[in-house]
C-alpha cells in the first residue's frame, strides 16, 4: 500500500504541490477533494516538493486534501473492445458503459526509428476533388486543416473520415463544443462507422488539463492498432485548444514564455504528436488529419506557424471551400503518377487557369476592359468553383478528371490550355 | 579513475536533472542517470555549489529523487575512424540501422551502440617509419574506404611532437588494433589505433592555417553558382518560411554538390524527409565517381520527435565528422536542416535553467554559439601542405517566415552567402524560390562578374516596371520598359528557375552554366525593335519555350546544338527588323 499524503503546500492554477518521498517523475496520483477524486500527474520534482498537474483542475482542492500516489504512469487500454466507444480526456468512459482495463499501454511512448519507416505510397481517396485531384492525401501523412472559427471544418473532417478507406478511425476532440461532439457521434453512427471508431473527447466544458492528454491517448491507441496491421486514421480537432492548454500550464509553472505567451517547446511538443504519423515497414499505418484554427486568420501565429513546419502540407478552409492556393500536400508526388496518366496534367492546368481567372476577376473589378480571353476565363472560373471546389461535390477521382476535361473543353480551345499535344489527343472530349 | 564519481538526483524538471555531487564535476561532462538497468545519457550544463544541472538526452519519466547519477569525467565525444561513410546516426552517433535490428520499430531509451564496426577488418598500409616525428593529424598509414584513401592519423588530441617507436606492417586489422606506438619528448608512450575519440563541441585544429575560400563549390544549381555562389570552405544559409522549398533545395545540394564528402544533419525536422534520403541515396549514382551517393554521405538524423537535447548535440556530431574528413585533404560539405530547431533546443534548456531570456526568449549566448558553429567551416592548409575544406550550409526556419527574428539575424552576421527563400516565389511555383533581389553572396561567381551585374540590373529594373504596371496598367507602360520587364521574366523563367526533379535540368554543370548564361545575356543585351507589346510578349514566349526545351536537353548532345542553332537564328532575325 502506498502512502497517502495530506499536506498540500501550494495550489497555483491547476498545479498543486505536496511534500513526499520516493516519487517517480511522470507517475500518477489520485487527489481526493470534496468535489470527488481526480487523477493528477507529477510534472516536476524539486527535492521533497512534488508538483502535480490535477486533471480535473484545482478548483475546490483544499490544503488538507488527500493525495495518493499510484506508482504508475498514465496508461490507456489498447484492447479491441475500444472500437465503438467514447472516452473522456482522462480516459474514463463517456458513453455510460463499463471502463476497459486490459492491455494497458503507456501513452506518449518513444519515437519511431527513422530507419524503420518507409516512403509512403498509398493514396487515401476521399471523394473530394480538391483533395483527390489537386492535393492527394497519402497514407501516413500528417496534414492540418488551417481554418478560422465558424468554418465547417468539423464537417469536412467527418466527411473525410466517412469516405476514407481505412480500417479504424480515432477521433481526438480537444475543446470540442458539445454540439460538435454529438455531430461526430451521430454522423459516424448514421454511416455505420461507429463500430470501427474510437473517440477521445474533451469538450469545452471539461477541465483544461484533460485536453492535454487527448492527442497522446488517441495516438497511443492508434500506434498499437497500427502495429497490428491496421490502417488507422486519427482526427484531431482542434489542435489550437491543445496548444492553448499547454500555454496555460506553462504559465502556471512560471516558465519563461517564448512567443506570444507560448512555451519555448511548442514546436517539439506539437512535433512529438504529429510525428506519430507513420507507415510501418511490414505493419499498418497512422494518418493524422488535424484542425488548427488560426487566431485572427493569421498564419504567422505561433500555432499554425509551428504546425506548418512540422506537417506535410496543409489545407486552407476558407468560405466553406478548400483554397486551391496555399493548400498543399507535400506527398502527392508520391502517388499521383500512379493513378491515371492525365492526373498531373489536369492538376497543373486547371490550377494555372484558375489563377489566371483570379487575376482577370481582379482586373474586372478594377474596371479594366475584358478581352475575349478574359471572358473565357470568367466562364471557366465559375465552373471550376462549382464543379471542383464546392464541398458538396462527391465524385471518385477518375470521374473528377473526366469532368475536368469536360470543363476545359466547354471553355477553351485545345491549343489554349498549354497541354502537351499527345495528352490532348488522348483525353480531349470531342464535341457532341 | 578507479573510484566512480556518483551523485544523486534532487530535482527533475522535464529533461533537466538537478544532481547533488560530492567531489567534483566538469562542465559539459557526460553522466548517466541510473534507473534500474537503464542508463540515461546526460550532460552537465551548469554547476552551482554542490549542485549540477544536467540535460538528459532521453525521456526522463520514471526517475526519482535520490536515484544515482554516474559521472564519467569525459566530454561528449564521438568515434572517428574508417567506416563512418554511408552510415546513418542519431544525434549521439548511435547507428540507427543497428538500433532497429536490436529494438525494432521504436527507439528504446538508454540503448546505446558502438558507432563503428569493431569486427570489420581494414587493409592497412603504413606510411610512417620508425623514428619519424609526427604531430597531431599527421599520417601514420591509410586504409581504403570506398573511393577514398582513409588516412589513419596521429590522434588530434596528442600535443607536441611524437616519435614513432613501431609501426604495424601492411595487413588486415580491425579498428582497435594498435597500428603504431609513439612516444613524446618526455618519454610517455601511446599506442595509435584506427579509431580515436573527439569531443564534439571542440573544433579540430590539427592544421597549419586557415586560408581564404576562393574556389567555387559547384552546386549545379544555376541561381546559386552564377548569382549567389558558395566557395569551398565558405558558409551559407537558406532561411525560408514553411513550404518555400528549403528541404527540397537541401536535398538538391546534397545530391549535386561537387564535393568529396557530404554530411547531412537532419536536425529536428520531419522524419519523412530523412526517410526519402535514406531510401533513395543507396540507389542514386554519383556521376563523379560512379558509386552510389550513399558512399560519399554520412547522415545524422535527430528528427523532431526524438529527444530535444540530442538535437543540440546532433549538429556538433555532424560538424565533427565533417572536420575529420577534411583532415584527409578532402572537400567536405555539411548541410544542416534546420539550425532553428537547434536554437529552439537551446531555448528550451535555457528556459528550464531559468536564465534571463534574450529576444524571443532565446538565450543571450545564442549569437556566439551560432557564430562559433559557422566558424568551424573553412579552407585549411594541412600539416602536409595539402588543403581540405569544410563548407557549411544551414537551413533556417524563421517563425512566421520573418527574417527579423534572432536566429536568422545571428546567422546572417556570420555567413558568407544568404540564399533567402521567398513565400511569394514559392506560391508562384518559381523554384528554387531563392529571392534574386534580396539574396547576396560574398564569394566569386563562376561567370564574369560584369555579366552577372548586368543581369541583376535587368532583374531590378524589370521588378520596378512590374510594380509600376500594377498601378498604371499595361496600357500606360512604354514599350521599351515593357521589353525590360519581359527580359527580366525571361531570365527568371529560363535561368533562375530550375526543375530539381528533372534528370537533366536538375543539375547544370559549370561549363554548361557558362555557356547558357552567355546566351541568356546575349538575349538580354539585344535591343529588339518592337512596335507593340504583343509583339514583345510573343517573341519572349517563343524564346522562353526554346530555352526551356534547351535546358531539358542533355549537354552537348545533337539536340542541344540543334536548339542552340535555332535560338541563334531567332535572335538574329528578330533583332534586325520589326
Amino acid at each position: 500500500m502506498r502512502k497517502v499524503y495530506h499536506k498540500i503546500i501550494q495550489i497555483a492554477g491547476n498545479v498543486i504541490t505536496v511534500e513526499a518521498d520516493n516519487i517517480i517523475y511522470g507517475e500518477l496520483a489520485e487527489v481526493t477533494s470534496r468535489r470527488g477524486t481526480s487523477l493528477a500527474q507529477v510534472i516536476r520534482l524539486q527535492g521533497q516538493k512534488v508538483f502535480l498537474q490535477v486533471f480535473a483542475g484545482s478548483r475546490g482542492v483544499s490544503t488538507g486534501d488527500e493525495v495518493r500516489f499510484l506508482g504508475k504512469p498514465m496508461q490507456v487500454s489498447s484492447s479491441e473492445d475500444l472500437l465503438g466507444r467514447v472516452f473522456t480526456g482522462a480516459g474514463d468512459p463517456k458513453d455510460g458503459r463499463p471502463s476497459i482495463k486490459d492491455k494497458l499501454i503507456e501513452i506518449g511512448g518513444p519515437s519511431v526509428n527513422p530507419a524503420k519507416r518507409i516512403i509512403p505510397r498509398r493514396m487515401i481517396r476521399t471523394g473530394i476533388p480538391m483533395i483527390d485531384i489537386f492535393n492527394s492525401l497519402v497514407e501516413s501523412q500528417k496534414l492540418p486543416i488551417f481554418s478560422v472559427a465558424g468554418e465547417p471544418y468539423n464537417k469536412l473532417l467527418a466527411r473525410i473520415a466517412m469516405q476514407a478507406e481505412v480500417d479504424v478511425i480515432i477521433l481526438g476532440g480537444m475543446g470540442l463544443k458539445n454540439d460538435d461532439y454529438l455531430f461526430f457521434r451521430n454522423t459516424l453512427d448514421e454511416q455505420g462507422s461507429l463500430s470501427r471508431s474510437i473517440m477521445f473527447v474533451h469538450t469545452a466544458a471539461d477541465p483544461v488539463v484533460e485536453c492535454l492528454l487527448v492527442p497522446d491517448m488517441a495516438l497511443a491507441v492508434a500506434e498499437s492498432y497500427a502495429l497490428n496491421h491496421k490502417r488507422v486514421l486519427v482526427l484531431l480537432s482542434d489542435m489550437t485548444n491543445f496548444a492553448d492548454a499547454m500555454k496555460e500550464i506553462a504559465i502556471t509553472m512560471e516558465q519563461i514564455p517564448s512567443n506570444r505567451g507560448y512555451p519555448g517547446d511548442l514546436y517539439s511538443q506539437l512535433a512529438s504528436r504529429y510525428e506519430k504519423a507513420v507507415d510501418f515497414e511490414g505493419a499498418g499505418s497512422i494518418t493524422i488529419l488535424a484542425v488548427t484554427t488560426m487566431p485572427g486568420d493569421d498564419v504567422t501565429h505561433p500555432i499554425p506557424d509551428n504546425t506548418g513546419y512540422i506537417t506535410e502540407g496543409q489545407f486552407y478552409l476558407r468560405r466553406g471551400r478548400i483554397e486551391p492556393f496555399g493548400s498543399l500536400s507535400r506527398l502527392k508526388q508520391l502517388v499521383n503518377d500512379k493513378t491515371r496518366k492525365d492526373h498531373r496534367v489536369i492538376m497543373d492546368t486547371m490550377i494555372r487557369l484558375y489563377a489566371d481567372f483570379r487575376e482577370t476577376r481582379e482586373k474586372q473589378s478594377m474596371g479594366f476592359k475584358m478581352s475575349s480571353w478574359d471572358e473565357k476565363l470568367l466562364k471557366y472560373g465559375l465552373l471550376f468553383e462549382k464543379r471542383m471546389m464546392d464541398l458538396s461535390v462527391n465524385i471518385p477521382l477518375e470521374e473528377g478528371l473526366t469532368l475536368g476535361w469536360k470543363t476545359l473543353a466547354e471553355c477553351f480551345d485545345k491549343t489554349e490550355t498549354g497541354v502537351k499535344s499527345d495528352i490532348i489527343k488522348e483525353f480531349w472530349p470531342e464535341k457532341q | 579513475m578507479s573510484e566512480k564519481n556518483i551523485g544523486s538526483i534532487v530535482g527533475v524538471n522535464g529533461n533537466m536533472l538537478t544532481v547533488k555531487f560530492e567531489t567534483s564535476v566538469t562542465q559539459n561532462e557526460v553522466a548517466y542517470a541510473i534507473m534500474g538497468d537503464i542508463r540515461l545519457k546526460s550532460e552537465v550544463i551548469r554547476v552551482r555549489g554542490q549542485l549540477a544541472d544536467l540535460q538528459v538526452y532521453e525521456d526522463t519519466r520514471g526517475l526519482k529523487v535520490g536515484d544515482a547519477v554516474e559521472f564519467t569525467n569525459e566530454l561528449l565525444s564521438i568515434e572517428l575512424g574508417p567506416g563512418l561513410l554511408a552510415q546513418v546516426y542519431d544525434g549521439l552517433q548511435n547507428p540507427l540501422n543497428k538500433l532497429a535490428e536490436k529494438s525494432g520499430f521504436f527507439l528504446k531509451r538508454g540503448l546505446y551502440m558502438e558507432a563503428l564496426d569493431y569486427e570489420r577488418l581494414w587493409q592497412f598500409t603504413p606510411s610512417a617509419k620508425i623514428g619519424d616525428r609526427l604531430s597531431a593529424g599527421d599520417k601514420v598509414g591509410s586504409v581504403p574506404e570506398g573511393i577514398f584513401e582513409h588516412l589513419i592519423m596521429l590522434p588530434f588530441g596528442f600535443k607536441g611532437k611524437w616519435e614513432v617507436v613501431s609501426v604495424a606492417p601492411a595487413g588486415s586489422y580491425n579498428i582497435t588494433f594498435p597500428v603504431a606506438k609513439v612516444k613524446n619528448e618526455i618519454g610517455e608512450q601511446q599506442t595509435v589505433t584506427m579509431v580515436q575519440k573527439w569531443p564534439v563541441k571542440i573544433p579540430i585544429t590539427a592544421y597549419k592555417e586557415k586560408l581564404i575560400p576562393e574556389k567555387p563549390l559547384i552546386t549545379q544549381q544555376r541561381i546559386i553558382d552564377t548569382f549567389f555562389p558558395v566557395s569551398k570552405g565558405g558558409t551559407f544559409c537558406t532561411p525560408g518560411p514553411f513550404g518555400a522549398g528549403k528541404t527540397v533545395l537541401q536535398h538538391a545540394l546534397s545530391r549535386y554538390a561537387e564535393a568529396d564528402v557530404v554530411v547531412v544533419a537532419a536536425c529536428g525536422e520531419r522524419a519523412g524527409e530523412v526517410v526519402e534520403v535514406l531510401r533513395e541515396f543507396p540507389h542514386l549514382e554519383d556521376p563523379k565517381t560512379g558509386r552510389t551517393l550513399m558512399e560519399r554521405s554520412v547522415i545524422i538524423c535527430n528528427t523532431s520527435s526524438m529527444p530535444v537535447a540530442a538535437r543540440e548535440a546532433s549538429v556538433y556530431t555532424a560538424i565533427t565528422i565533417t572536420e575529420y574528413y577534411r583532415q584527409m585533404g578532402l572537400d567536405c560539405v555539411l548541410l544542416a536542416d534546420s539550425t532553428s530547431r537547434w536554437a529552439q533546443a537551446l531555448r528550451e534548456m535555457s528556459g528550464r535553467l531559468e536564465e534571463i531570456p534574450g529576444e524571443e526568449a532565446f538565450p543571450a549566448y545564442l549569437e556566439s554559439l551560432i557564430a562559433g558553429f559557422y566558424e568551424r567551416a573553412g579552407l585549411v592548409k594541412l600539416n602536409n601542405g595539402k588543403t581540405g575544406s569544410v563548407t557549411i550550409g544551414g537551413a533556417v526556419s524563421p517563425a512566421g517566415g520573418n527574417f527579423e527574428e534572432p536566429v536568422t539575424q545571428a546567422t546572417l552576421k556570420v555567413v558568407g552567402a544568404f540564399l533567402g527563400l521567398s513565400r511569394d516565389r514559392a506560391n508562384a511555383r518559381r523554384f528554387p524560390a531563392i529571392h534574386p533581389l534580396d539574396s547576396w553572396s560574398h564569394y566569386a561567381s563562376i561567370v564574369d562578374e560584369e555579366l552577372v551585374d548586368f543581369a541583376r540590373e535587368i532583374l531590378r529594373r524589370g521588378n520596378e516596371v512590374n510594380q509600376m504596371m500594377k498601378v498604371i496598367g499595361e496600357e500606360g507602360t512604354h514599350v521599351d520598359d515593357f521589353q525590360i520587364y519581359m527580359k527580366s521574366e525571361f531570365l527568371d523563367a529560363v535561368y533562375l528557375q530550375q526543375n530539381t526533379f528533372d534528370k537533366v535540368d536538375g543539375a547544370t554543370n559549370e561549363e554548361r552554366q557558362k555557356h547558357v548564361f552567355g546566351k541568356v545575356v546575349l538575349v538580354l543585351k539585344t535591343k529588339f525593335p518592337f512596335n507593340h507589346k504583343d509583339e514583345a510578349r510573343h517573341l519572349f514566349n517563343e524564346l522562353r519555350q526554346m530555352f526551356i526545351d534547351w535546358n531539358y536537353t542533355a549537354w552537348n548532345s545533337n539536340g542541344f546544338k540543334e536548339i542552340e542553332g535555332s535560338i541563334d537564328s531567332k535572335v538574329k532575325e528578330r533583332s534586325k527588323h520589326a
